[in-house]
């Protein structure tokens, strides 16, 4: 078993585009569910208007990308008040309901043969990514390492304050959840601090085997960026006094409505922010591959993100951009360890007689029931989520 | 007892003295005027009152037994339900088809018989919820403090004033849902009362409330009057009602039965045919 392997791959899933683009749907789906309680089971909808209006702006018009973003922004906007329209007004299920239907019929709509001259069918949109590669300052095939010993002076600096960051959150949350309630005379600072530096340590290590192409740190650059911004933008409407309306509504429509505020145009305006917000996600997926496709916007996306959400913690920053980040690492270290457990056990994997695994191609499922089983310990453990507040959570509603 | 009253107290008795103690009497200044509302479920009429008025600055109460209608009536005239027919004005103004976030508004707030206080919030925050008008309510300019900071401390001072006057300011920090049954009773009220309103309506304030704590919430009540405000109310415990109310409307089965001083009430055997059904009950409410 190669544990360098593993600790590698897990580690470039943590930071890679997949994590990436969730993080920026999961910040979006938060607005909704996480602050609003809005059941939006239409994400991928969102992300693939996003999607869809960069690649036909850019595929029809030949015009500058830029516009492509409006478009796809304008799209989620009109999607959004679809949608709101006719269920905001009732009860929460039946957002749950339309949404998810409505992510659907665009989906089948844009890979339908019907349309398939205007929206490339099941093909999709293709090359458009031109502009995207253009603006890119690294060499697009050339390997970068991520390591801060190994990288140039500036990136090496930057590499380093996100491990700070890194190995301090993990400290923060590993003496929350465990330390405080394993060694509770145990000061918090020591604690944080002793994590944060094994973190960090691990960190170092394990970096210093990872690579990217010039292409994919383009790509994990920009979009970690905009990770941030959008981030900083959530927590920024969080603290004013509308995040307080919103956070209230969650919780008793009828005392928001009691005081004065219009709850339908709340929840509509945090139903158009989340999706707009999603439509980043699907711009960032498709133009890093500078294509299309209606089958990456299927309910599948919708319901891993919501997963990754629920996951980091529900109605936290913190928790939308961490959540995606574990998933997709929790995903990648399955695999890679299962492959390596698979191949040392000559293709077969037994337990006390039993077949669990008989051959690689079923590895796939078997991942996506360890998240499963994750997920449920989670939920027995720590159901407010990695970051998620447990006061909170425990206050029963009335 | 008359030594103890206040001027508002006065006025309110004074102007009420010459009405006459029948089913929608017309009052010399009424705030709220009730025209031919109804509502049914069904086939079952739960609301249909012909004429009620409710004089401005008074502590009306709306008693009846159970199932008479009550609650359903203070839904239908602050916006959570519609009526199948009927009109009503507040302060001048028609409110038929008017929006319960937009009612509250206008200045007639109500609280809730099963207490709506947001538990998962702070106390001070279901308070600063309750202010009208915020700048940061915008979520574009909710973006931006420097719009909004001097308006939000604004807004804290009041509702720390405020908190402070219904005894909850050592709880300030807490979690709504930390309080006792009957502290959110008092959160819930100061949070109506965070909107400035002109017509206070209380759902049951008294509701799971312990004798201590009555007796300051009746001071409270009284209190709104003294500032101004008009006070409509549903309770069912009685020495309540007698103590504190300038007026009292009585409801059973939908329809306005009896109005009229508390002492009026009291011995009305339309009331007593109400609540107990023929007149057995007769000496037991006497003690009214």
């Amino acid at each position: 078993m190669n544990w360098g392997n593993i600790a590698e791959a897990s580690f470039s899933a943590f930071f890679g585009v997949n994590a990436m683009y969730f993080a920026i749907a999961a910040i979006g789906l938060n607005v909704q569910f996480g602050y609003a309680g809005l059941l939006n089971f239409g994400q991928a909808g969102f992300m693939a208007s996003g999607a869809y209006g960069l690649g036909m702006t850019a595929h029809y018009f030949q015009i500058s990308f830029w516009w492509g973003i409006a478009a796809g922004m304008g799209y989620a906007i009109v999607l959004g008040l679809l949608m709101g329209v006719p269920t905001l007004r009732l009860r929460a299920d039946y957002l749950a309901i339309v949404t998810i239907a409505v992510a659907e019929v665009i989906r089948l709509v844009v890979r339908s043969v019907r349309f398939k001259h205007f929206f490339g069918g099941s093909d999709g949109i293709n090359n458009f990514s031109g502009p995207y590669r253009d603006l890119n300052p690294y060499l697009e095939s050339g390997r970068y390492p991520f390591s801060p010993l190994d990288a140039d002076g500036p990136t090496a600096a930057l590499i380093v304050v996100l491990f700070v960051a890194l190995a301090i959150g993990s400290g923060v949350v590993v003496q929350r959840t465990v330390l405080a309630r394993r060694f509770p005379t145990l000061s918090k600072w020591v604690g944080i601090g002793v994590v944060a530096v094994v973190a960090f340590g691990l960190l170092m290590l394990v970096s210093r085997s990872v690579e990217y192409t010039g292409y994919s740190l383009w790509t994990i650059t920009v979009g970690w960026a905009l990770v941030a911004v959008l981030a900083l933008f959530v927590w920024a409407l969080m603290r004013s006094p509308w995040g307080r309306v919103l956070k209230a509504i969650r919780e008793d429509e009828d005392a928001v409505r009691s005081v004065g505020k219009s709850v339908y145009s709340y929840k509509m305006q945090a139903l158009v922010i989340g999706g707009v917000i999603a439509t980043f996600a699907g711009m960032m997926f498709s133009i890093e591959r500078g294509s299309v496709q209606p089958d990456n916007y299927s309910r599948d996306v919708t319901f891993f993100v919501l997963t990754a959400l629920v996951l980091g913690g529900a109605a936290k920053v913190s928790g939308s951009i961490v959540g995606p980040m574990l998933f997709w690492g929790i995903l990648a270290f399955a695999d890679v360890f299962l492959h390596q457990l698979l191949a040392s056990r000559g293709g077969r994997l037994e337990l006390l007689g039993l077949e669990i695994i008989g051959s690689e191609s079923q590895i796939g499922q078997f991942q996506l029931m360890l998240v499963g089983v994750l997920l449920i310990l989670l939920m027995v453990f720590r159901p407010q989520g990695m970051f998620g507040n447990r006061k909170e959570m425990a206050l029963d509603g009335r | 007892m008359d030594a103890e009253l206040t001027t508002a107290a006065a006025e309110a008795k004074a102007a009420l003295r010459d009405v006459a103690p029948e089913p929608g009497s017309p009052k010399p200044d009424p705030v709220l005027v009730v025209d031919g509302v109804r509502r049914s479920f069904g086939g079952v009429t739960a609301v249909d009152v012909d004429h009620v008025e409710v004089q401005r600055g008074s502590i009306t109460a709306l008693i009846g037994p159970n199932g008479a209608g009550k609650t359903t009536f203070f839904n239908l005239l602050t916006g959570f339900d519609k009526p199948d027919l009927g009109t009503w004005h507040f302060d001048g103004r028609t409110m038929r088809g008017v929006p319960a976030h937009v009612a509250s508004r206008l200045g007639m707030v109500r609280t809730f018989q099963l207490t709506k206080s947001l538990t998962k919030m702070s106390v001070i925050e279901n308070m600063k919820l309750g202010a009208t008008s915020q700048v940061g309510e915008h979520w574009w300019k909710g973006l931006f403090p420097f719009l909004w900071r001097d308006q939000e401390r604004k807004i804290e001072a009041r509702a720390d004033e405020l908190l402070a006057r219904f005894k909850l300011d050592h709880m300030r920090n807490e979690y709504a849902g930390t309080l006792s049954g009957g502290q959110r009773k008092l959160l819930e009220m100061s949070r109506a009362l965070m909107t400035e309103p002109r017509l206070v309506m209380l759902d049951e304030p008294m509701a799971g409330v312990n004798p201590a704590l009555k007796q300051s919430l009746n001071t409270h009540i009284k209190g709104l009057r003294d500032q101004g405000m008009t006070v409509l109310f549903v309770e069912h415990d009685m020495d309540m009602v007698h103590d504190i109310s300038d007026w009292v409307i009585v409801m059973a089965e939908g329809r306005v039965i009896a109005e009229g001083s508390p002492d009026q009430i009291a011995t009305n055997p339309a009331v007593i045919d109400a609540y107990l059904g023929a007149h057995q009950g007769k000496t037991m409410l006497e003690e009214l």
